[in-house]
């Protein structure tokens, strides 16, 4: 009977700061803002909410970055490779929607938040699936 | 979006009877299969070109056939297949989902870019999206159905998925941790279906204004 104690070294399995939680809040506050502004379409009466919700998922964001730099020691290069290709498809993804939006000459302010929670939601999307990689990597594995 | 929910469990052979699978014959080379790429780039090709010809047939066809494939899929994977690959063997499971979910992680953003894209556009044409329509709530309805599974694919589902790929391609994957991230696909299967089913109503409620 073999004992699987190299499936343990090669999968680290630590407790770490909620990152993905707080990518998850993040994405939500963003997803509410999009529906806030959306269902004002073409008015713009009440933006207000939804530059508040995109504060805080920006601000959730940050906090995900400056956890994750606190983590020693983390598997960054993997992380780097996800989060790289993972950018690639939401800005293909995030760049359709821009393309409709700009294509119905959505009115400025409303154009540029929604920007803005495009710019949010394609860096938080990647960052939670970089994340979700890196934490059961090997950072010994990957200097 | 439902990746796929397997319920699967890889037990170390210690644990089991059965023997694990072997990584290496069973994962393919890349996470994502490039041939798949071109296929995407001709679909979102035919959607700015749609959207950009503003057409109601065009733009109609991208959503609705987007979105008869994004939840027929959704539904099918997490109500028919989910269930009998939970019966089969470890192996077969994990041979299966080897294959399975890398060829999803290309389907399913597509589609759900080609009908939200889509979507929009035909919401103007329609005047659905007009905060004035006499049914907007609906509309607004089906974005928050729409927020929902997102949240639960992006959040929970892709990100695990993804994990889970990578944890197979290790030269001695970590059972403890692949059954662990796909133990969450059950109970997201069944809000991914349930948000399905919500999403027909609505949209058959506004097809039939």
């Amino acid at each position: 009977m073999t004992a699987p104690v190299q499936h343990q070294s090669s999968t680290p399995q630590r407790a770490l700061p909620p990152v993905l939680e707080l990518g998850v809040a993040s994405l939500i506050c963003t997803l509410a803002a999009g529906i806030i502004v959306a269902a004002q379409v073409p008015n713009s009466h009440t933006l207000w909410p939804a530059v508040v919700l995109l504060v805080i998922a920006a601000g959730l964001l940050v906090a995900c970055g400056m956890l994750m730099i606190r983590i020693r020691p983390f598997a960054w290069r993997p992380f780097r490779q996800v989060w790289q290709w993972a950018m690639l498809a939401y800005i293909v993804i995030a760049g359709m929607l821009e393309y409709v939006f700009i294509k119905d000459k959505t009115p400025n302010n409303v154009l540029v938040m929604l920007t803005l929670l495009l710019v949010a939601f394609a860096v938080t999307v990647p960052t939670m699936l970089a994340f979700s990689v890196a934490r059961f990597q090997d950072p010994a594995a990957h200097e | 979006m439902t990746e796929i929910a397997t319920g699967a469990r890889f037990e170390s052979p210690a644990a089991g009877a059965e023997a694990p699978p072997r990584p290496g014959a069973l994962v393919p080379k890349t996470i994502v299969p490039l041939q798949g790429l071109p296929i995407v780039g001709v679909v979102l090709i035919g959607l700015v070109v749609a959207i950009a010809s503003n057409k109601l047939w065009a733009v109609d066809f991208f959503h609705v056939v987007g979105g008869a494939l994004w939840t027929g899929i959704d539904l099918f994977v997490g109500f028919i297949v989910g269930p009998i690959l939970g019966r089969l063997s470890i192996p077969a499971r994990a041979e299966f989902s080897a294959r399975f979910m890398p060829k999803m992680m290309l389907i399913m953003p597509t589609l759900v870019t080609v009908t939200l894209a889509a979507g929009w556009q035909l919401g103007l044409l329609k005047g659905f999206v007009n905060a004035g329509y006499p049914n907007h709530e609906w509309a607004v309805a089906s974005y928050v159905v729409v927020a929902v599974m997102a949240v639960v694919a992006l959040g929970v589902l892709e990100p695990a998925n993804i994990a889970v790929l990578f944890e197979m391609r290790k030269p001695e994957p970590n059972g403890e941790v692949i059954a662990k991230l796909m133990s969450r696909f059950v109970w997201a299967a069944g809000i991914t279906g349930t948000m399905q089913v919500a999403t027909l109503i609505i949209m058959t409620k506004l097809a039939s204004v």
